[in-house]
């Protein structure tokens, strides 16, 4: 659903959404990149955005929202404050990235892919970042942290509180 | 141009910049312009040097002086002392475990001396953003070669010559592939660029598109004027945003240096390069998701044939090549393709990239010639197993490929001979494993990865790898019995017959990789409930050593499900019925007296 007040006012959302098309283009290739830019200034891609989308770009919204879900990338929920995103490729999970994914949600009490009721922490697993020199490794709002053992969660938790 | 008597390089790979290699270089400008050193001394972000585990890593010429784990806080120290001074800071510099003394010169290191860098030859060398170095290394003139003196089937022929097969798993001949589509007939044709690395675990594509960008540039434009293509992709994932900017920035220079875009050299060859990001699908580093992809809709495969080569991008003949395969194609071409085929064996030529990660002491990346035995590369170039534990298995191919054992430590690494002991060549990820390693859990893990990602187009793929992932659950949990192994071999050969792509094709290899090397392993689970490894949580008995217990009731207190009962000041007990297997006890006993087998 696009902004129903019928007046000349205009979600600044969609004005911005509007600069992201001119900038790219609003051919269908551009698909993805336009998403992906949309998300970085959103945080997420609720169902008003994709309809937005959908209509500026001239491709129907059930496409729009085929693709949404296909890529891991993109989320329709909002996220918390502090994404937590621990490496789940192989090199991080020999090395026992499992327990720390476990420790997490033991002492954030919620689940991989769920978010913390005050808003603040978003646990998720992710593919490999490339880092296998430190493993197990995780990001959170892009500051790595490195060589994990169980013991280090609560002080990483603590920076963020 | 200037001239400095010294050039410090400075690693900007990801794995560096992880452990604050910025901050070094920024403290490294702000020390040597307070010394007045700026017209002397100057110092470059180049691509990854490849050995990861020590970074950040820095290397200063013309001495070649290696140093590793160099801290933000050490810069002033080595302005003081190697720069003004002269003497190599003694503490930062790499040591070897089997050596006394101190290694200064960066070839004389176990690491890299059994290496040979084709592919990854300008990483750790030239300033990725500045296309004037990749000039320096002769950039660009492979590409003038073809443009001045070589007709498209001259370039095709020479590619062909040299023996060069795709780098991104499958291993197809890419001089063919061109061919395909030199021959597919159209007014528009397409180079399309994989940079999908999606294989958990391998790491080399990003670092050459980290470290070498113009590199690749340069050899989609060559395979463009060889098929007759003038517009060329890279897909590249979303998660590599240092590659990502690197290859914008390159694109950018090379068409202000006339190296891309409109009468290329003054000839009438036109190519431009675009960038489409990946947004996290693994499926769509298979080439027809991959087109799909870069179209803007959802990464599902669709049959073959029709091929690439014929029916491609938008529908019109397209080639894909994956990264490392477009940087051997710029060499190939400078040194002739009878240096590129004295390289390797009989079948496989050249070198491969390898992202060398796991239970291994030098993690990193490293290029060998093909033909290099597993031997060298864990124990030479990896330097072994850390705390002197037994070397297990490693897997190669990542999820579609299987795992290698101490059978195999000697066998010459190639394509085939990787296929004959039932693993693959894959993109280049090579995970080691040690003693503590449960191979049933590692094929639970290939698996559970393998099923997120199915796309879910095709049946055999989206329902089978389901069905195999519960049937490894259930050995994981302690549940399995004698025909789940049965079962999972016959669901596998279904799989891997009847599925759409590549995807499902190979997704079941770990589980049959590890079902024939370690049979036992998954026995162990299935007959005596036990997790030989002890990795398997469920499968694992908590016991309290009597005689180290002193009886303070601190695990009692935690214990979330009441299972551990005793008496103060006496050794207390878990009772195995109600135990959940959480680990909280261990964590808590401050005397190591409750252990887990």
């Amino acid at each position: 659903m696009s902004c129903q007040c019928g007046s000349a006012c205009k979600d600044e959302r969609f004005v911005k959404i509007d600069q992201i098309l001119d900038q790219n283009g609003r051919d269908e290739s551009m698909l993805i990149q336009n998403l992906e830019q949309i998300q970085h200034f959103l945080g997420f891609l609720p169902e008003d955005v994709q309809a937005y989308l959908a209509e500026a770009m001239g491709i129907p919204l059930s496409k729009i929202y085929g693709v949404v879900t296909f890529y891991s990338l993109f989320t329709t929920e909002p996220i918390g404050k502090y994404k937590i995103s621990i490496c789940l490729g192989t090199a991080c999970y020999v090395k026992g990235a499992g327990e720390i994914v476990a420790e997490f949600e033991k002492q954030l009490k919620i689940k991989v892919g769920q978010t913390t009721p005050d808003g603040r922490f978003t646990l998720a697993g992710c593919r490999c970042l490339g880092a296998c020199g430190l493993a197990p490794v995780l990001n959170v709002n892009g500051k790595v942290f490195g060589r994990l053992t169980t013991d280090d969660v609560a002080g990483i938790l603590a920076q963020f509180e | 141009m200037e001239f400095y008597r010294t050039h410090v390089l400075v690693c900007a790979g990801t794995g560096c910049t992880s452990m604050d290699s910025r901050l070094l270089r920024q403290n490294l400008y702000e020390e040597i312009i307070k010394r007045g050193l700026e017209k002397e001394v100057k110092v470059i972000e180049t691509g990854c040097f490849g050995f990861c585990n020590l970074g950040p890593i820095m290397v200063v010429y013309p001495e070649g002086t290696f140093y590793c784990q160099v801290k933000p806080q050490d810069a002033a120290q080595i302005v003081e002392e190697h720069f003004i001074k002269g003497r190599p800071v003694e503490r930062l510099l790499y040591q070897h475990e089997k050596e006394t003394t101190d290694v200064v010169e960066m070839e004389n290191i176990e690491f890299f001396k059994h290496q040979k860098r084709v592919a990854l030859h300008n990483c750790g060398l030239i300033d990725p953003e500045n296309i004037e170095e990749y000039i320096a290394q002769d950039g660009y003139f492979a590409l003038a070669h073809c443009l001045k003196d070589l007709t498209p089937l001259e370039v095709i022929d020479i590619i062909k010559k040299s023996g060069l097969r795709g780098r991104g798993g499958g291993g197809f001949p890419t001089g063919t592939k061109w061919e395909f589509a030199y021959k597919s007939k159209d007014d528009q044709k397409y180079v399309v660029c994989n940079a999908d690395e999606g294989d958990p675990g391998a790491f080399m594509d990003r670092s050459i598109l980290e470290g070498d960008p113009h590199g690749i540039l340069e050899a989609m434009a060559i395979a463009g004027y060889a098929i007759g293509a003038n517009q060329g992709y890279i897909y590249v994932r979303a998660e590599y945003p240092i590659a990502v900017e690197r290859l914008k920035h390159a694109i950018k220079q090379a068409r202000e240096y006339g190296l891309l875009g409109d009468h290329i050299f003054g000839t009438d060859f036109c190519f431009n390069i675009d960038i489409r990001l990946g947004a996290g699908a693994f499926v769509c580093g298979e080439e027809t998701a991959l087109l799909a992809s870069t179209e803007g809709r959802r990464g599902e495969p669709r049959p073959r044939p029709p091929f690439p080569a014929v029916k491609g991008l938008f529908d019109k003949p397209t080639i894909i090549n994956n990264v490392e395969t477009f940087a051997n194609v710029t060499k190939i071409i400078r040194n002739g393709w009878e240096w590129f085929a004295s390289m390797g064996t009989e079948k496989s030529k050249g070198t491969k990239v390898f992202a060398l990660a796991g239970k291994i002491n030098n993690i990193g990346l490293i290029e060998i010639p093909m033909g290099t035995t597993l031997r060298t590369i864990i124990y030479d170039i990896g330097g072994g197993i850390p705390k002197g534990k037994k070397f297990k298995a490693a897997q190669t191919g990542g999820p579609s490929g299987g795992c290698l054992t101490e059978a195999h430590l000697d066998i010459p690494i190639d394509y085939d001979n990787l296929t004959a002991a039932g693993s693959m060549m894959g993109s280049g990820g090579l995970i080691v494993m040690d003693e503590d390693n449960c191979m049933v859990d590692i094929a639970r893990f290939f698996l559970e990865f393998t099923q997120e990602e199915s796309c879910g187009k095709c049946p055999p793929c989206r329902i089978g790898t389901k069905r195999m992932l519960e049937i490894l659950d259930k050995i994981t949990t302690g549940k399995g019995t004698p025909e789940d192994l049965d079962n999972l071999e016959t669901l596998a050969t279904t799989i891997k017959s009847a599925s759409l792509c590549a995807l499902g094709q190979t997704a079941p290899n770990p589980v049959l990789s590890t079902i024939k090397h370690f049979r036992k392993e998954y026995e162990a689970h299935i007959y005596d409930k036990k997790c030989p490894a002890r990795v398997c949580q469920a499968l694992l008995s908590y016991k309290i050593d009597p005689q180290k217990c002193k009886g303070c009731g601190l695990c009692a207190r935690y214990c979330p499900a009441e299972a551990i009962t005793g008496k103060i000041k006496e050794p207390f007990t878990i009772d195995v019925e109600k135990c959940i297997k959480c680990g909280d006890c261990i964590t808590r006993c401050k005397f190591g007296a409750i252990s887990k087998e």
